[in-house]
């Protein structure tokens, strides 16, 4: 548990707007820890109430108290596993609570992603937290609401019926008598009556009553952010804490053989620990730190091992690739039926490269032991699974292991493992001290994990009429989100087969779904093409869904596809494209241009329509559009890990091109908000329509089909 | 061998005695606990360790501390005045410019020198300065409009 101790510590103001807080409502008598946060937010929880509730995340009911917290001041405390990274989840959740709990949102402190306080809602992945995380928070906020409601009932005597829930107060409608929140939060009724399990079936308010969710509610710490005040897990300064550095192998598979740490060991203020392959130092600044690792590294005897280089990667994949045993491909009707009938049979051959996700914030952990129990804080997407693992590491109990991810610098799928938060908790225990390790970018670009290649094999059958009849469709190496086709196709045979991988990889913003898309929605152009059909009547020709066609036909309206599509102006061309994944869907057009000289793609506009159920914030669900936009531009135009012998050759980003102001294009996004089902999550499908309809443009401007990611190393190879 | 240096930040005079080759940065973050400057890859290649030097865009992950010796260097957390913020931070806020908000300081100060030296800028202008500074959440569009906003609203107060 937490001790006084620790809280008077972590208290210790590094800046002043953390103190008026704590003296307004510190109450350690009672409720027995405080814990202040990076952003300055002071909250009290009741002693073993959120500990007890910790492992039961993932669907499995949990207790109100877990959830949330009534402060005598009238705010309220709401728990959640999930982190902030950009993706807007800090004011999504917290309108979430408002809304059930009827009231304001900055009624609301949401603390989030602290293991010692926070319920486990799961890895802050896969656009989980709109459809698994709002709804719980809701049925929890909602529950409070009743609870709280009962309790008025009871002390009036009257059916919960005969009164009204607002702005937190409730109001006996006949003699307009008044109770609060904050009123029955001193009642000794209320720890027992939030003790009760949150009923799944709890009812939540319908959409079309919305009064906090489906609002521009800006994030809630966004202030700290503009001032620097807020502290990212790489601003976390313990006392006494010195900054670690790790050994890194010369190249991928490398062992270490022989290493001399006499010269760092004789360095002032220098720690270094060697444990098997694992060789760290740590010193009071990072500088320090720095030149015991250089010392160091000068003396290590390294054994390397060969690693296939990315100029032969697609071929190595393609060898490797495991397409029977297990991997089992799901079809429909017969593909040998479908490609025999055929009149016209296109097999083309499309390529995606690794790349990474390069978040502002390369990983940062600080770490401290104190009486046998380790505190992390470290940017990570699953506090909980970085806890477990520390916990495996180190052979201690998870009771003993506390993360905590002060809202942190970007993930974008590439913060699943905790490596610097290991890390640094090794050093912090070889040298009895706190310990950060802050990677470097080339670090990051290195040892981090990467989105996977792909090699993805299409073969399409037409008819004599122009209709698409077989489909066969095969994904090596990168996995098998959005694989299957949203047209109607009679036969079709897809697979997704994994390889071996010479790269570390994993998840990524929408993952598989963009490479796949890429080849579906490019090959679906070939096809139209082949068919001598104009793209987009085409699609709409093998298109059943609704919700696809209505963004496909919105963004082709918007953009005046039609009339675009005839225009022939040199070096010009538009395309489109549209996809679904993670119960979202998408449609894009871009107009690009060419140079031919510099071998550039300029893409000049992107209309893009989308639509993931009713939108819970209008302004933050804009931002992750136009953010799924241009972060799609960088792997669709240049971003490529390139790699040889085991090492990354453009591990920085003069030589990793992402996307700058001056790539942006012309954006127009059109956000549908369809009420009649679910809200999915908004931050991933977005950006699957980019590359294909760049690709798509691209060929309609030169002739010339890209089939691979990046597109300009390829435009290049055949100008 | 260690140095003194001795600098004026966000108007306080600090003296620091430390490597005079070890970055502006790390001196910030380090030594003086100003920690809203951000690594981001330490070659200047991404603009999250922007500050202002005599008002001028500093890269400080790439600028050896003894050159900021004698000179005044402003932090995002020296640019509020008290409560009151700058109009470029206030325009961030404005216009919800902000994702995950690490880049947001280098991207403000490199707004706050850009509006000094053109209060006026055209789009390709503010593209053209800013395009040093990433920012990987790709919040490009709304941070275009909080400069157009931050230098609308610094010529409305210019001219009353």
């Amino acid at each position: 548990m937490i001790e006084d101790t620790f809280v008077k510590e972590i208290l210790e103001p590094r800046r002043s707007e953390s103190v008026e807080e704590l003296s307004s409502e510190i109450e350690l008598s009672r409720r027995t820890f405080v814990q202040m946060l990076g952003t300055g937010l002071l909250i009290t929880v009741t002693q073993g109430v959120s500990l007890g509730q910790r492992r039961s995340g993932g669907g499995r009911s949990i207790t109100v108290a877990a959830r949330v917290h009534l402060n005598r001041d009238g705010t309220i405390t709401v728990m959640t596993g999930k982190v902030e990274e950009g993706q807007g989840s800090r004011a999504q959740l917290t309108q979430a609570a408002a809304e059930e709990l009827r009231v304001a949102v900055d009624q609301i402190r949401l603390v989030m992603s602290d293991t010692a306080l926070v319920p486990d809602d799961g890895r802050t992945a896969g656009s989980r937290t709109t459809p698994s995380t709002v709804p719980a928070v809701r049925r929890g906020a909602a529950t409070a609401r009743e609870l709280l409601t009962r309790l008025a009932a009871k002390q009036w005597k009257l059916d919960t019926n005969a009164l009204n829930v607002r702005n937190g107060t409730i109001t006996n409608r006949k003699t307009r008598q008044t109770l609060t929140y904050a009123d029955l939060a001193k009642t000794k009724e209320i720890d027992e009556a939030f003790k009760q399990r949150i009923p799944s079936d709890i009812t939540l308010t319908p959409v079309n009553q919305w009064q906090a969710l489906g609002t521009s509610v800006p994030r809630p710490n966004s202030r700290d952010i503009v001032t620097g005040a807020h502290l990212y897990p790489s601003d976390i300064v313990r006392p006494n804490m010195l900054y670690g550095k790790i050994l890194r192998p010369p190249s991928y598979g490398a062992t270490l053989e022989s290493i001399d740490l006499s010269e760092a060991r004789a360095m002032k203020d220098v720690f270094v620990v060697r444990d098997g392959q694992f060789v760290g130092c740590a010193a009071p600044s990072t500088v320090r730190a720095a030149q015991a690792l250089k010392a160091i590294a000068k003396t290590a005897s390294w054994k390397t091992v060969p690693h296939p280089s990315s100029k032969e990667i697609f071929s190595y994949l393609k060898k490797h690739a495991r397409t029977g045993g297990r991997s089992r491909p799901r079809t429909r009707g017969s593909i040998e039926k479908g490609l025999a009938d055929a009149s016209k049979v296109l097999s083309e051959t499309y390529e995606v490269a690794y790349i990474q996700h390069t978040p502002m914030e390369p990983r940062a952990a600080a770490a401290e032991w104190k009486d046998s129990k380790l505190t992390v804080w470290s940017g990570v997407d699953g506090p909980q699974a970085v806890q477990g693992d520390l916990a495996r590491t180190f052979g201690i109990p998870t009771e003993r292991v506390r993360v905590i991810v002060p809202d942190m610098g970007g993930g974008f799928g590439g913060k699943h493992t905790g490596e610097a938060a290991e890390e640094a908790a090794r050093l912090a225990k070889a040298f009895h001290r706190p310990v950060a390790v802050h990677w470097t970018r080339a670090e990051e670009f290195t040892w981090a994990y990467f989105r996977p290649a792909a090699v993805i094999e299409c073969k399409g059958g037409l008819d004599a009429n122009g209709s698409l009849i077989a489909w066969d469709f095969t994904n090596i190496n990168a996995g098998g989100a959005a694989i299957d086709t949203p047209y109607n196709i009679a036969n079709t045979k897809i697979l997704s087969a994994s390889s071996d991988s010479p790269l570390r990889q994993g998840a990524y913003r929408c993952l598989a779904a963009t490479a796949n898309n890429f080849a579906r929605e490019s090959f679906m152009d070939e096809l139209a093409a082949a068919a001598g059909a104009d793209p987009l009547a085409f699609r709409l020709a093998h298109l059943e869904n609704p919700r696809i066609r209505n963004v496909l036909e919105t963004v082709a309206r918007h953009f005046n596809w039609p009339e675009r599509r005839k225009k022939v102006t040199p070096e010009l061309g538009v395309g489109l494209a549209c996809g679904t994944e993670k119960n979202s869907v998408v449609a894009a057009c871009v107009e690009v241009g060419i140079d031919r000289k510099r071998g550039e793609i300029k893409v000049h506009q992107v209309c893009e329509a989308f639509e993931c159920g009713p939108i819970q914030n209008p302004a933050n669900l804009l931002s992750q559009v136009q953010g799924c936009i241009i972060m799609g531009l960088g792997g669709a135009l240049r971003e490529e890990m390139q790699f040889e012998n085991g090492k990354i050759l453009n591990a920085s980003f003069a030589r990793y091109l992402v996307p700058r102001f001056k790539d942006v294009p012309k954006i127009d996004v059109h956000l549908i908000n369809k009420t009649d089902i679910p809200s999915a999550g908004g931050g991933e499908t977005p950006i699957i329509a980019i590359a294909p309809a760049i690709a798509n443009a691209v060929f309609a401007a030169t002739g010339i089909r890209i089939r691979s990611m990046p597109m300009r190393s390829a435009l290049l190879k055949q100008l | 061998m260690d140095v003194t240096i001795t600098l004026t930040i966000n108007g306080k005079e600090r003296t620091v005695v430390t490597d005079p080759e070890r970055s502006l940065l790390d001196v910030l973050r380090e030594v003086l606990h100003l920690t809203g400057a951000k690594y981001g890859c330490g070659e200047g290649r991404c603009g999250a360790c922007t500050v202002l030097m005599d008002g001028r865009r500093t890269l400080s992950c790439v600028t050896p501390v003894a050159k900021a010796d004698k000179k005044k260097v402003t932090t995002i957390e020296g640019l509020a005045d008290g409560d009151s913020l700058h109009p470029v931070q206030q325009a961030f806020l404005d216009e919800g410019a902000i994702q995950c908000g690490y880049c947001t300081p280098g991207m403000i100060l490199s707004t706050v020198a850009l509006l000094k030296n053109s209060p006026q800028p055209t789009d390709e202008q503010i593209a053209e300065w800013m395009n040093g500074n990433i920012c990987r959440c790709n919040g490009y569009t709304k941070i275009l409009k909080a400069v157009r906003r931050a230098a609308a609203q610094i010529a409305e107060v210019k001219i009353q």
